[in-house]
């Protein structure tokens, strides 16, 4: 793990119309991280999110990935950047006309110029790789919501991306394969040096792979903690992020 | 980072592939048909010692060779790549093809079933909704009022201005081109016979029915559909309350209902538009009028608004029965509606003809 900085946050605010969902959220993610955006639900993880990667407006401040302002980034490098990261949507977000197979081609159609075995052997793969090997060619509407997730994680991982955003990926899935998704998660970080940026609630997986974490809060409308997973569990001393780490009620 | 190659040699052990370079999806996609002659020669051994970096596509191109052919060399970080992408592929087995079969015969063997097994469903939803209708008129506290009236206003009252339009246009339209051949044998006083007895036994009815198929049919295929892909009409089921009840009966007694008024706007539209072609052909209102009293019968009339009733039972039911069998996924429900207009026109044209039969038998 070197120090490169793969994203760089300052002072962040994101409104929609009069209601300012978070502001003045700051943090870096090093390459290789495994960073994890904690949160109850409506704080605006998911928000945060797509402002990232530009799919929200930023209201105030800057967001940096992999070198690029997408603020003032053209659209060649917008392309460019967004082929650079992997991102499996809360919803899981596949087509639903096509089969799991076709839904992890599809990057590899579009931004590749690998011949057809090559795309499907990989996009075997890559189902192999989530435990969806036997369902690639069943259509979105018959797998379950935890299979979905796991579909979406395959089509993030198709162009094996530098980073990797994943949106509440273990939420609905039973522990095994949570545990089994922890692991692959790990695994992929540690092997190839892939930057993991992952909202989740499973305090289990949190201490297991995150590396540091920040916690979102609705009532503050912006962060509340930032740090090593461990360490906010045994120090921290705001109450709703030790309440969290202690399971306890707040 | 060094372009990508592949070369092989000979060596003691066998033949050897040599790769070097960075093994991403673009060597991949330049190295595949190298890959592919080099795979013909059977080459024993992979080295990877020269490998930079490789990502999965890089390994799928490697691991093309199969697990027979030993790899040696490459980093730790390569061969983790490699060893990842090979235990993938292991648990996503290629499916197997499915026997090929004699195509013409089985399409049509499937056709005859799907066509037997649609007709059977087809009578089973019937048969459902009598039943239902059978509940309700014994409770009539089951029938949802507030949902029929809804469905009277959608479907009835927002359908006036088009089915006003329309009837206007094609009774303009039938008038002008019957005219032509009739000012032959100086006949145009016959033009409001012809116009009016198509448009109230035929006609009428029959557009009128095309609009509620187009408007309604579709629109409820597609409200029903959205609901069974939602799981609501199964949350319905769960809840001890009777789809049929519900959501069926209603739009089916709106249909019939609304039907022979649709009709008598159609006609007395179309009738209009007929007028004013026979006035600007120089035929004043009281000769249109006179010849129609003397030549439509009020069987005529009635005729066509009795068809309509049957033509709005047939089109909502095959609406509803769309929306309800609607399948899986995102374009389950746009087939619904497809199926509901298709359906719903050619049931009543098929309707139609039967009626034509009975009629004449009746003497009508
Ligand atoms: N497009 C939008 N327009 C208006 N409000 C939105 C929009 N998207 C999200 N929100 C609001 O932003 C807040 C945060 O949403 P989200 O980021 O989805 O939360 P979560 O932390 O559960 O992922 C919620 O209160 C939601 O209502
Ligand atoms: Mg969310």
């Amino acid at each position: 793990m070197n120090d490169e900085t793969i994203i760089r946050v300052e002072n962040l605010a994101v409104r929609f119309g009069p209601r300012t969902i978070f502001k003045d959220v700051s943090f870096e993610v090093k390459r290789g991280e495994v960073f994890i955006i904690l949160g109850g639900s409506g704080c605006g993880k998911s928000t945060l999110l797509k402002a990232l990667i530009g799919i929200v407006p930023i209201a105030a401040g800057r967001s940096e990935i992999l070198g690029v302002d997408l603020a003032q980034a053209d659209a060649e490098g917008r392309l460019g950047l967004l082929q650079r990261i992997g991102v499996m949507w809360q919803s899981g977000a596949l087509f639903g006309n096509m089969r799991l197979s076709e839904n992890v081609e599809l990057p590899l159609e579009e931004h590749t110029d690998l011949p057809r075995p090559a795309r499907e052997a990989l996009a075997r793969a890559k189902l192999g790789l989530v435990g969806l090997g036997d369902a690639a060619g069943l259509l979105p509407a018959e797998i379950s919501g935890g299979m979905a997730k796991r579909a979406g994680i395959a089509r993030a991982m198709a162009l094996d991306p530098p980073l990797l955003i994943l949106d509440e990926p273990s939420a609905g899935l039973d522990p095994i394969t949570s545990a089994g998704l922890d692991k692959l998660i790990l695994d992929i970080a540690r092997s190839t040096g892939t930057t993991f940026v992952v909202v989740t609630h499973e305090l289990q997986s949190i201490l297991a792979i995150g590396d540091r974490c920040i916690m979102l809060d609705k009532e503050a409308r912006g962060m509340i903690a930032m740090g090593k997973p461990r360490e906010l569990r045994d120090t921290a001393t705001h109450p709703t992020v030790r309440s969290f780490f202690r399971r306890e009620a707040a | 980072m060094t372009e990508a190659t592949l070369t092989s040699r000979a060596a003691p052990e066998g033949t050897v592939l040599i790769f070097s370079g960075r093994l991403d999806a673009e060597a991949a996609a330049a190295l595949w048909t190298a890959m592919t002659r080099a795979l013909a020669a059977k080459p024993n051994v992979i080295d990877l010692s020269d490998v930079d970096v490789m990502d999965s596509a890089g390994a799928i191109l490697v691991l093309r060779a199969g697990d027979a052919v030993a790899v040696q060399g490459g980093s730790a970080d390569v061969l983790a790549v490699l060893e990842r992408n090979r235990a993938a592929l292991k648990a996503a087995p290629v499916p197997s093809e499915t026997p090929r079969e004699f195509a013409p015969i089985t399409r049509f063997g499937g056709a005859v079933y799907g066509g037997m097994q649609a007709a059977l469903s087809g009578i089973a939803f019937a048969g459902e909704a009598l039943v239902a209708a059978l509940r309700v008129m014994f409770r009539p506290r089951l029938f949802r009022g507030g949902e029929f009236l809804r469905h009277l206003d959608e479907i009835g009252l927002r359908a006036f201005p088009l089915t006003l339009l329309l009837g206007f246009l094609i009774g303009l339209i039938l008038a002008y081109q019957s005219s032509i051949p009739l000012k032959r044998f100086g006949a145009e006083i016959f033009v409001p016979n012809l116009v009016g007895i198509s448009l109230l036994r035929e006609l009428g009815a029959l557009l009128a029915g095309v609009v509620l198929a187009g408007r309604t049919g579709s629109a409820f295929a597609a409200e029903l559909g959205t609901m069974t892909v939602n799981e609501e009409v199964n949350a319905l089921r769960i809840m001890g309350i009777d789809p049929m009840v519900m959501l069926v009966l209603p739009r089916i007694l709106a249909g019939i209902l609304v039907m022979p008024v649709l009709t008598l706007l159609m006609n007395l539209a179309g009738l209009t538009g007929m007028t004013v072609v026979m006035q600007s052909l120089g035929f004043p209102w009281s000769a249109v009028s006179n010849q129609l009293q003397q030549w439509l019968s009020l069987g005529d009339l009635m005729g066509g608004l009795f068809k309509s009733m049957c033509f709005g039972l047939v089109i909502a039911a095959i609406g509803c029965r769309a929306g309800l069998s609607a399948g899986f996924g995102p374009r389950a429900v746009g087939d619904a509606a497809t199926a509901a207009v298709v359906g719903g026109i050619v049931a009543i044209v098929a309707m139609d003809g039967v009626f034509a039969i009975l009629f004449f038998r009746l003497g009508i």
